[in-house]
């Protein structure tokens, strides 16, 4: 075998390690949420340029959107934040206030809205919107069954996510988790307050957020509380831990799985 | 633009050119075209020789002749006569009636179409155009080439056209209305118009026939008479009007559209229909506009496409922009990006014979010093990405929010294109939150607060024990409150009862906003005074 055959094998080695570690090439960029132990189960937090989904049944929608909202401000307080939502969410579930956004210690002037009429063109211009690497983050919020949100086009909005940099969510109210290929998915409920002498009404909000998949790590479920001042997530002081055991039955496989990641 | 593949006969206005009215006076003299176009009422074809065919209008409860083809005319029948006259003096007429939208239409169509010669063109009802050609002839082939194009094309299409040439936009009406292809050089109006006879001039009935009583018969005879005694007899109006045929003093035109402050455009000596020809043409058209553009340091906030199709119909498409585009890909981008959205695309039908491009408003552009960090790049950045999802969903579909003085919590915030509010936003000043409350106002919020039904509360001023939203009844298990919002009494504007806003939460952990309307026994009581019962409303919901 002589020197430029071994060359060339060497390079195409290195562009086949390159290729299969390329989910990990953004692996050190993460942003802790603030929460302990979820962040431990995240090996550090939720890793930027991938596409994160958080599911909430119908009526649960201001919870998820609150969580959401609290994860888009962890991710870049800097950097604006592009909002694209269906016509018919916003009648389903209330217009996202900019007023409530601040009262959550977000800031409201980074705010850009998409009002985009149907699920096609919210996600056309959510794909846009990811190509543009100014931004922060890039929510996508539909409500109900949105077929076109296939492994398709998680796909693409995966690849347009990895190319720029920018981090997209998917706020999925009222739908049933689908295969995708996000990097984690979510299904985000209201919390109770924490028990507290009945004239102290209530603090902070208060999520029941459970990880029903992780592409590198395992799963598990929280409660977590906004901190609207200090613009993080925590365990509530006083709280009733946990509400259910973590099932922490997946072994850390990303590493032996790297190269035949399934979609699930 | 060498080495395309593309049928180019010539391209226009080179370019691209400045049309400023400075520039425009500096090329003496001005030279306007008036075009008199008139459909025959026939769609009959062969038959309409032998019988003669009227359109009539209702006028003072007559119905009288609007317009007769040339077979009614050799009948006898002339414009304006009743219509029973026209009947017995020839039985076997056919009668339309007049339809003055579809006759707009149709001169608005005509207009659109003759904006292939110069991007100022006039309307001149009920159906003349007059088209300012000052400095356009020569890419025509000159005058007498381009009234010979014009009345052309529109004789193919069935219009009976009549069209001149001169300095003065009234002498060019007055001579197309007789004369047809009359082109009168500059200070030969006044030779031009004086065997023409006086109807000619367009004034009304009263004033011709007085004229005509007066043994004038020409505008010649009434030119000769001195100006004072016409004045005296026929109003200051009607001297100036004759003077203005006359070639002394010009009316100015009105035209349709402000010129466009660049222009570039491609002709086709083929007609193209295919898509990749016409996304290469309107690629170059871009590099030659924004070239254009450069030398003089704008940008373009406007963007108009037309395409100009073989059979006359015109489509302009328009794309605005949030800050000055001084990148050819930018524009490409954009009418790429409008294109393709299109609920109804362009139909090139047998093919487009002119496509223009033009920036209909420009500014300077401000080169900015690049900081060293990158918020300047990232706001340019974000400001195209507005632009290019505007140019697809259009521009009320991208919004920002402002913050408004009010504390009425609906009016709180308004919602503003982001093409045009983007920095206002970005240096807003919204309300600072209280450090340590929980969020006081929802995250989100109905545009409409919608009714719920609560059974029962403890106390009449308190807040409800349970209450059904959507057909869910839902346990209140805290609640804070009331938070009391009194409407803005000085603007009347209907409904201003004060709220008392509660912010509850239920037995699963939903945090809502409800608030009663209107205060117990001061506001809620009908004619005798006499309490009524409250109506609650949900208007938020907490995260």
């Amino acid at each position: 075998m002589n020197g430029a055959r071994m060359s060339t094998l060497a390079s195409l080695r290195g562009s086949i390690e390159r290729m299969e570690t390329h989910g990990d090439v953004h692996g050190p960029d993460r942003v802790a949420l603030g929460h302990r132990s979820a962040d431990e189960m995240l090996r550090g937090g939720l890793a930027l340029a991938a596409v994160h989904e958080v599911f909430a049944e119908g009526h649960q929608g201001a919870a998820a959107t609150g969580f959401i909202a609290g994860i888009a401000g962890r991710i870049a307080p800097r950097k604006p934040l592009v909002w694209v939502r269906q016509d018919f969410a916003e009648i389903e579930s209330g217009a996202l206030s900019p007023g409530g956004l601040a009262e959550l210690g977000l800031d409201p002037r980074l705010l850009v809205t998409v009002r985009a009429a149907d699920v096609e063109a919210a996600l056309r211009t959510t794909a846009d919107a990811l190509a543009c690497d100014a931004l922060g983050a890039v929510v996508l919020e539909t409500f109900g069954e949105a077929r076109q949100l296939d492994l398709v086009a998680s796909r693409k909005l995966t690849l347009a996510a990895q190319a720029s940099g920018v981090t997209a969510l998917l706020l999925r109210v009222a739908a049933q988790p689908a295969p995708s290929t996000a990097e984690t998915r979510w299904i985000v409920r209201a919390a109770h307050s924490p028990p507290a002498a009945p004239w102290s009404a209530w603090g902070a909000p208060v999520f029941d957020a459970q990880l029903v998949r992780n592409r590198h790590g395992p799963v598990g479920r929280w409660i977590m509380e906004w901190k609207c001042d200090e613009c993080q997530f925590s365990e509530p002081a006083s709280y009733p831990q946990p509400v259910a055991a973590i099932p922490a039955h997946r072994p850390h496989q990303a590493a032996a799985r790297a190269g035949h990641r399934l979609a699930s | 633009m060498r080495g395309l593949p593309l049928p180019l006969a010539g391209e226009g206005w080179g370019g691209g050119i400045a049309a400023s009215p400075t520039a425009r006076v500096e090329r003496a003299p001005t030279r306007i075209a008036s075009i008199d176009a008139i459909r025959p009422p026939s769609q009959a074809g062969e038959a309409k020789g032998n019988f003669p065919q009227v359109v009539v209008a209702k006028e003072h409860n007559a119905l009288l002749l609007y317009a007769i083809d040339e077979a009614a005319a050799r009948a006898g029948l002339s414009i304006g006569l009743p219509l029973a006259n026209a009947r017995a003096i020839c039985p076997e007429l056919t009668v339309h009636d007049a339809d003055e939208t579809a006759d707009r239409k149709t001169l608005e169509d005509i207009a659109d179409w003759c904006d292939r010669f110069t991007p100022l063109v006039a309307l001149d009802p009920p159906h003349g155009l007059f088209l300012d050609i000052t400095g356009c002839a020569h890419l025509f082939g000159g005058e007498a080439a381009l009234l010979r194009t014009l009345c052309n094309a529109l004789a193919r299409q069935d219009f009976a056209v009549s069209a001149a040439i001169a300095a003065t936009s009234i002498c060019a009406r007055t001579l197309s209305r007789c004369v047809c292809g009359t082109i009168v050089a500059d200070g030969e109006e006044a030779d031009a118009v004086a065997p023409l006879p006086v109807a000619a001039l367009g004034a009304d009935d009263a004033i011709t026939g007085g004229l005509r009583r007066a043994g004038l018969k020409t505008i010649g005879d009434v030119a000769a008479r001195g100006r004072h005694e016409i004045s005296a007899r026929f109003g200051a109006r009607f001297t100036t009007q004759l003077a203005h045929a006359l070639g002394e003093g010009d009316a100015p035109i009105s035209p349709r559209k402000p010129p466009p402050d660049y222009i570039v455009e491609k002709r086709f000596a083929e007609p193209v229909a295919t898509e990749s020809t016409i996304s290469i043409t309107l690629s170059s058209l871009a590099a030659m506009l924004v070239s254009a553009m450069d030398r003089q340091g704008k940008g373009a906030r406007r963007l108009e496409a037309a395409f100009f199709r073989t059979d006359g119909a015109v489509r302009v498409i328009a794309v605005d922009t949030g800050r000055p585009v001084t990148r050819a890909e930018a524009v490409d981008r954009l009418f790429r990006e409008r294109l393709e959205a299109l609920s109804d695309p362009l139909d090139p039908g047998f093919g487009f014979d002119l496509i223009r491009l033009s920036a209909g408003r420009t500014e300077i552009v401000v080169q900015e010093q690049r900081d060293l960090d990158a918020t300047t790049h990232d706001n340019d950045e974000l400001s195209a990405l507005v632009d290019r999802i505007a140019a697809r969903i259009g521009g009320k579909r991208v919004v920002v929010h402002l913050p408004e003085d009010t504390h009425i919590p609906e009016r709180a915030a308004l919602a503003a294109p982001a093409q045009h509010h983007l920095a206002a936003a970005t240096q807003a000043i919204w309300p600072a939150r209280a450090e340590g409350e929980p969020p006081l106002r929802p995250l989100r919020l109905f545009e409409r607060p919608e009714p719920i039904k609560v059974p029962f509360a403890t106390v009449p001023d308190g807040p409800p024990h349970h209450f059904t939203w959507r057909r869910v009844t839902h346990a209140v298990v805290r609640v804070e409150g009331p938070e009391r919002i009194a409407m803005e009494w000085w603007k009347r504007s209907g409904h201003a009862l004060t709220r008392d806003y509660f912010r509850v939460e239920d037995e699963e952990g939903r945090r809502f906003w409800i608030f009663r309307d209107g205060l117990y026994e001061r506001e809620l009581r009908d004619e005798e005074g006499e309490p009524v019962p409250a109506s609650w409303y949900l208007h938020g919901l907490f995260a």
